[in-house]
């Protein structure tokens, strides 16, 4: 666990993703090759805005260990302004989640393994409330 | 001119009512809140902690600096309640903010004052030429002892500001500090919670600390307190910040705007930098600023600033004001289990 979750740091602290330049598609998770443009992609690695729209979700009560004492929590399908979905959780109370609301990336904690073990962060996503 | 460049708060979202406290622990809430001049406190997510705290309000401050994050040459978080005993939160904020791999970095503990311990350690390291511009951040989950004083007021919040002398909106005109061996407050190794003198806290630790700091700062400069459009001193309560500016000579009117703790409780490391960013959101061009921090053990650390001009095109929102009083509020049994104060076995 301890190594995987490592070399994957920079891709769940931030939403890094890549971008071909030849058709300008955004992809998350990077990708090497864009699968439209083939042989002709111009890939290069792209930090994206962390702002987007929810396009689907779902409430889960039956929460692993690790969740428990989160539950119920939403995991939302989010499409980023860019382009790419990704399935996040969204913090908020269920009964605030909408198809179409606007959200935005935040640094959480996802979980830790126990009382002495590792404490592992990464991207979560705020519903974009507007603030003053 | 070394100075702040940028600067970026959090508060996390909740908040409890001094009443839902006090309702607990059969306690007059009115009294309470004369007593200590708090209304509420932030509160912290189940998944929220010093280390995310650090990043939201770092990224903030990186973002509004318009700075490539490469060019910052050190970080420095200052905290009492790092997630790791052991292993650095500095770490996981350069990494989250892209600072890249060359760069200076430590955890910083003095109780309250290591976010200003941190400023001055990177003015030293941008004066030096050592660094383009470093990032001193102050955050907290504070903890307390259920049915203890400090339940009302330990709060979770903080503020990272940029150091450099490129782009300053508030020129460091002087920094001064005092310190002295004050066992006002404390925690031991693996205790949860931390103690402290009870009113031993107040006079020979913060009145002490903040008026010597202050007075020597102001000595130093030659500079008195009508020299100042505002005064910001270390905030643990409602009451101890208005009473040492009226000790020094400070009016109401000068501590006003950067007063936040009435509505989001003492947020440790983070309570004077808070206020003072919420006096930069306000601040023009010309406001001297005076800062004061205050931690226990026991020192204060003392500021001079001046506003400068850049101000104006500097991106000020959200103000801190505006995060203070926004918020949802929470009973004490998801409060209890917020702040993880059930064992389970
Ligand atoms: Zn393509």
């Amino acid at each position: 666990m301890l190594p995987r979750f490592w070399r994957k740091i920079k891709y769940r602290y931030n939403l890094v993703g890549t971008y071909c330049e030849n058709c300008g598609t955004y992809y998350y998770p990077p990708r090497n090759l864009c699968p439209k443009c083939r042989r002709k992609s111009r890939i290069k690695e792209v930090q994206l805005s962390g702002k987007g729209k929810v396009i689907s979700y779902s409430v889960v009560h039956d929460a692993p260990e690790n969740f428990k004492m989160m539950k119920p929590y939403v995991v939302a399908l989010i499409q980023l302004d860019e382009g790419p979905v990704i399935t996040s959780q969204l913090v908020c109370k269920p009964e605030e989640v909408k198809i179409g609301m606007r959200v935005k990336a935040v640094f959480r904690k996802y979980g830790e393994e126990g009382e002495s073990g590792i404490i592992y962060y990464g991207t979560k996503f705020v519903p974009d409330e507007k603030i003053g | 001119m070394v100075g702040i460049v940028s600067y970026g708060t959090y508060i996390p979202k909740f908040r409890i009512k001094v009443e839902e406290i006090a309702r607990i622990w059969g306690e007059n809430a009115e009294t309470i809140k004369n007593g200590l001049g708090i209304l509420q406190k932030s509160v912290p997510d189940f998944d929220e902690d010093t280390a995310t705290i650090a990043v939201e309000a770092g990224r903030e401050a990186v973002r509004r600096a318009r700075i490539d994050p490469k060019e910052i040459g050190a970080v420095y978080v200052g905290s009492e309640s790092h997630p790791y005993a052991v292993k650095p939160t500095a770490t996981i904020v350069g990494e989250a903010l892209g600072v890249g791999n060359e760069y200076f970095a430590a955890d910083l503990e003095f109780a309250c004052k290591a976010g200003t311990a941190g400023i001055q350690i990177c003015m030293g390291l941008v004066k030096a030429g050592m660094i383009k511009y470093g990032l001193a951040i102050g955050a907290d989950t504070s903890q307390s002892r259920p049915g203890d004083a400090l339940e009302y007021s330990a709060a979770a919040g903080g503020a990272a500001v940029v150091i450099g002398n490129d782009g300053v909106i508030a020129e460091i005109e002087g920094t001064y500090s005092f310190t002295s061996d004050t066992p006002d407050f404390w925690r031991r190794e693996g205790q949860p919670y931390p103690s402290h003198g009870g009113r031993f806290t107040g006079i020979p630790a913060y009145f002490r600390h903040i008026t010597s700091a202050a007075k020597g700062l102001m000595e130093e400069l030659g500079l008195k307190p009508s020299d100042f459009s505002y005064a910001v001193f270390h905030q643990p309560n409602g009451k101890f910040p208005v009473r040492v500016a009226k000790m020094l000579g400070f009016s109401t009117e000068q501590i006003k705007q950067g007063l936040v703790v009435s509505h989001i409780g003492n947020t440790y490391s983070g309570s004077s930098l808070l206020g003072l960013c919420a006096v930069l959101d306000e601040a023009k061009p010309g406001d001297r600023i005076l800062l004061v921090s205050f931690g226990s053990g026991a020192g204060s650390d003392a500021f001079s600033l001046i506003v400068t001009d850049e101000i104006d095109d500097f991106e000020r929102t959200p103000k801190v004001w505006d995060k203070v009083m926004s918020g949802e509020f929470i009973d004490y049994g998801l409060y209890v289990k917020l702040r993880r104060k059930i064992k389970f076995g």
